[in-house]
């Protein structure tokens, strides 16, 4: 009896909690922000037309489970819906290989993807034979994804690769500029980064391989912690991304130039299928084109530092980032 | 001349900076020493305005428990009332649930991925298995326990073997049933965490997507803890429902 | 058909991934087989030994003590029940979140979930025993710690050990997630779709529950092995 009565209790507590924080979060949902006059002319023009034809065709929009993927899916998916389209999300598919099955199975329409991972991961290219040039990379992934059925969409202005980083005061008290300079050091230094990172050759492979380093140890974290992990010291380096919002903010963190040209980098390609493609009609390709249009580099490192620095919704964000280039009101 | 500031944050990192080249228009306010920013124990400004987003898992996470209880509850009991007429079947049917028992869920979710693929069934059949074991052993022992002089009663009225199970049997063994149904609820909805693995959500997902944040990691914790308790509250208000002659036994 | 078909080929590539050596999907490494395989699985043994080991020596004493003495039930019984509803994961990540990486916090996390089993079962065992044999052991004078030691501890063995082995493949199944954490355990592999395939997925499940259940038997044996005698021809000569 006692232990069902303080049990009760305890229920009533967290329910009492619940109903309170759930009455503090209302009206908090503000996702439009005070941005100074846009000095961008003519963003009337950019606005996305809806099409009320596209209302008949479902698009399934996926992403892959990193922060910059939950961004790009949703700025397609929601300027697709704003095209007049309806439109679903399955922003959780592990890696690139699932999300290709997932088109395959029809279970998605398409999702942004590198076009360097494409060619990686897809086609077994190998890194040092992937194009440096984005639009020769992006012919080539076409072409191949074509073979597979498979549309891809002209590539974003920004490019995104793994990187080695480090804490800048690291980098200064080891003299570390270009991942070369980590020659006779790196037998003391702790490398962390994703587990499938160990046997990459765009990542401690080629390292070790290409650049001929041998690392005290490789530390496998989930990415989510890559630069918890220089923070509290349980690595000295760790492999990053080029967009990263920590790299932009501050001078805390810097990354080691690939002197040797080891790691491709890929601009965002939107692939899909061709049947739901060709379904979609002109206003699918036209829209994706559109919104992507203003992803520079520091515009998705700005995005993504307010999920990751100010952990803010991806959704909200994407919607930010219509509102703010005129794509959407 | 930048002036650092308390444990090594550059004082340009506290306040606005944005990219260079950057648009004006989409610079925003970025606060790396906040509560947010800098990962404190518990930010509940944050919590409060982004608690939606653990909305739709809880509920995605409540219905991954309940399917998976009630399937392995209805078969678990099948199993019992059959064995308990037929003694030969316990030992086959013992081993069989406690080896799927041994199988640590994460394996047994990417064992069955060739087979059912990513979503929902891949999470819920080997939840449903973790709950065989403990519901079955227990309703063997919760029948074995039931008197003799109840069942010679019954048959005493007329009753069929059946009605003799439904009537006398299983509602007598029902205090034991039901704590086995207890154990198997509060330790799914613990397990069903992982069930993102597998592509079935539930507040695993949230708790992924940012898995450093400490305020998030709390929030996915008190709210599996909060629907444990509250399942398993359910539960015994249940069973004071269907026998109302006993009082509710201690866990 | 065809479904059966995919699965066999499935489990057939995931056992050749167990036993031979071959290119990684993204080409350049040399994955699988035995040897390559094996340090993951002694990392998460390992882990899971410390753990296990640190858990025995806080929850197995206090059970003891508790048991013996007959005090604190409700918060040796509870603390199990509680601790059933406690997402593991939650715990690990929070332990990162707080102290950093490492073999250390991660099995300090994985140790905390082993504690509610082995305290609720040791102080549950303890509580079982036959009280006249304690009675008797009090009668010859023997100190409380004898007691708990020569009397109550054998007899309450079984029980006890029932308890350390649910522990034993709590941990070992939940430090496969130490991949997320910093360290190399099984985990690994089932995350690393894009360099192992499906092939080495399914392996690395396999290897998993392999030895959760070389554990759970072996723990069976030790289990066996203590249970006294006397206590298992009681039980044979008991009605099943």
């Amino acid at each position: 009896m006692r232990g069902l009565r303080v049990r009760a209790a305890f229920m009533l507590l967290v329910a009492a909690v619940l109903a309170v924080t759930i009455a503090a979060c209302g009206g908090g949902d503000d996702t439009t922000t005070d941005t100074s006059a846009s000095g961008d002319t003519d963003t009337s023009d950019n606005l996305i037309a809806s099409n009320s034809d596209n209302a008949k065709t479902t698009i399934t929009v996926g992403s892959k489970n990193f922060t910059e993927e939950y961004i790009l899916g949703e700025i397609y998916a929601q300027g697709l819906e704003a095209a007049g389209y309806k439109v679903d999300t399955k922003l959780n598919l592990g890696s690139e290989t699932i999300a290709k099955k997932a088109i395959e199975d029809g279970q998605i329409s398409g999702y942004p993807e590198y076009t360097s991972t494409a060619l990686g991961s897809f086609f077994t290219v190998p890194a040092d034979q992937i194009p440096a040039n984005a639009e020769e990379a992006y012919s080539q992934a076409k072409s191949k994804l074509a073979g597979e059925g498979l549309v891809a969409y002209p590539p974003t202005p920004f490019a995104d690769s793994n990187a080695v980083g480090t804490l800048t005061s690291t980098a200064d008290e080891l003299g570390l500029t270009d991942i070369s300079d980590l020659e006779g050091q790196s037998e003391d230094l702790v490398l962390a980064g994703s587990p499938e990172c160990r046997e990459r050759i765009d990542c401690l492979v080629g390292l070790e391989k290409n650049y001929g380093l041998q690392f005290k140890k490789f530390t496998p974290v989930d990415i989510g912690l890559r630069y918890t992990v220089l923070d509290k010291g349980d690595a000295d380096l760790s492999i990053v991304f080029t967009s990263d919002a920590q790299l932009a903010n501050s001078d805390k963190y810097t990354i080691l130039t690939d002197d040797k040209e080891l790691i491709p980098s890929g601009n965002v390609i939107f692939i899909a299928s061709k049947k739901v493609a060709d379904e979609a009609g002109p206003d699918f390709g036209d829209t994706i084109e559109k919104v992507q249009g203003n992803l520079t580099l520091p515009v998705i490192q700005e995005l993504n530092a307010r999920v990751d620095i100010d952990k803010e919704k991806p959704a909200d964000v994407a919607q930010q980032y219509l509102q703010e280039s005129g794509y959407i009101k | 001349m930048i002036a650092p500031v308390a444990n090594g944050v550059l004082a340009t990192d506290a306040a606005n900076r944005c990219a260079p080249g950057l648009p004006e228009s989409f610079c925003h306010q970025h606060e790396v020493t906040g509560c947010v920013g800098g990962n404190g124990l518990f930010c509940f400004d944050w919590a409060a305005d982004n608690f939606d987003r653990y909305v739709g898992p809880f509920f995605r996470h409540l219905e991954i428990v309940a399917i998976s209880v009630v399937a392995g509850f209805a078969i678990a009991l099948a199993l019992a009332v059959l064995s308990h007429r037929h003694r030969a079947l316990v030992p086959p049917v013992l081993g069989a649930t406690g080896v799927l028992y041994t199988i640590p869920s994460v394996a047994f979710f990417f064992l069955l991925l060739p087979i059912t693929g990513f979503g929902l069934a891949t999470a819920v059949i080997p939840l449903s298995a973790y709950t065989l074991q403990i519901i079955y052993r227990n309703t063997l022992v919760g029948l074995a326990n039931v008197p003799p002089d109840a069942k010679d009663a019954g048959l005493g009225m007329g009753m069929s073997e059946n009605q003799l199970m439904w009537r006398v049997e299983l509602p007598l063994a029902a205090p034991e049933v039901i704590a086995g149904l207890r154990i198997a609820t509060v330790s799914t909805v613990a397990i069903a965490t992982l069930a993102f693995l597998a592509g079935a959500g539930g507040l695993g997902q949230p708790l992924y997507e940012q898995l450093g944040f400490k305020t998030n990691i709390i929030i996915v914790g008190v709210l599996t803890i909060a629907m444990a308790l509250f399942l398993d509250l359910i539960v015994v208000l249940a069973q004071r429902f269907i026998t109302p002659w006993r009082r509710a036994r201690p866990g | 058909m065809i479904l059966l078909a995919n699965v066999f080929d499935s489990f057939v590539g995931a056992f050749d991934f167990i036993l031979h050596s071959r290119e990684a999907v993204t080409g350049g490494a040399q994955v699988g087989g035995p040897a390559y395989i094996w340090p993951f699985a002694r990392t998460q043994l390992e882990v899971s030994a410390v753990a296990l080991g640190g858990a025995l020596a806080v929850a197995l004493p206090i059970g003891l003590v508790l048991g013996h003495l007959g005090k604190g039930e409700y918060f040796a019984v509870g603390f199990g029940n509680a601790g059933r509803a406690v997402p593991e994961i939650a715990v690990v990540f929070l332990f990162a979140a707080l102290a950093g990486i490492g073999l250390v916090n991660v099995a300090i996390a994985l140790g905390i979930l082993g504690l509610p089993p082995i305290l609720t079962n040791t102080f549950v065992a303890m509580r079982q025993v036959d009280r006249t044999a304690v009675d008797a052991a009090e009668g010859v004078g023997m100190r409380p710690w004898e007691v708990i030691l020569r009397v109550e501890l054998p007899l309450a063995a079984p029980t006890i050990m029932a308890g350390i082995r649910t522990a034993a493949i709590n941990i070992f199944a939940t430090a496969t997630i130490a991949s997320f954490v910093g360290l190399s355990t099984l985990g690994d592999l089932i995350t690393g779709r894009n360099v192992y395939g499906d092939d080495g997925v399914v392996a690395g499940a396999i290897v998993i529950a392999l030895l959760a259940a070389a554990i759970e038997v072996a723990l069976a044996g030790v289990q066996w092995l203590v249970t006294p005698r006397g206590v298992k021809l009681q039980r044979a000569t008991r009605s099943a």
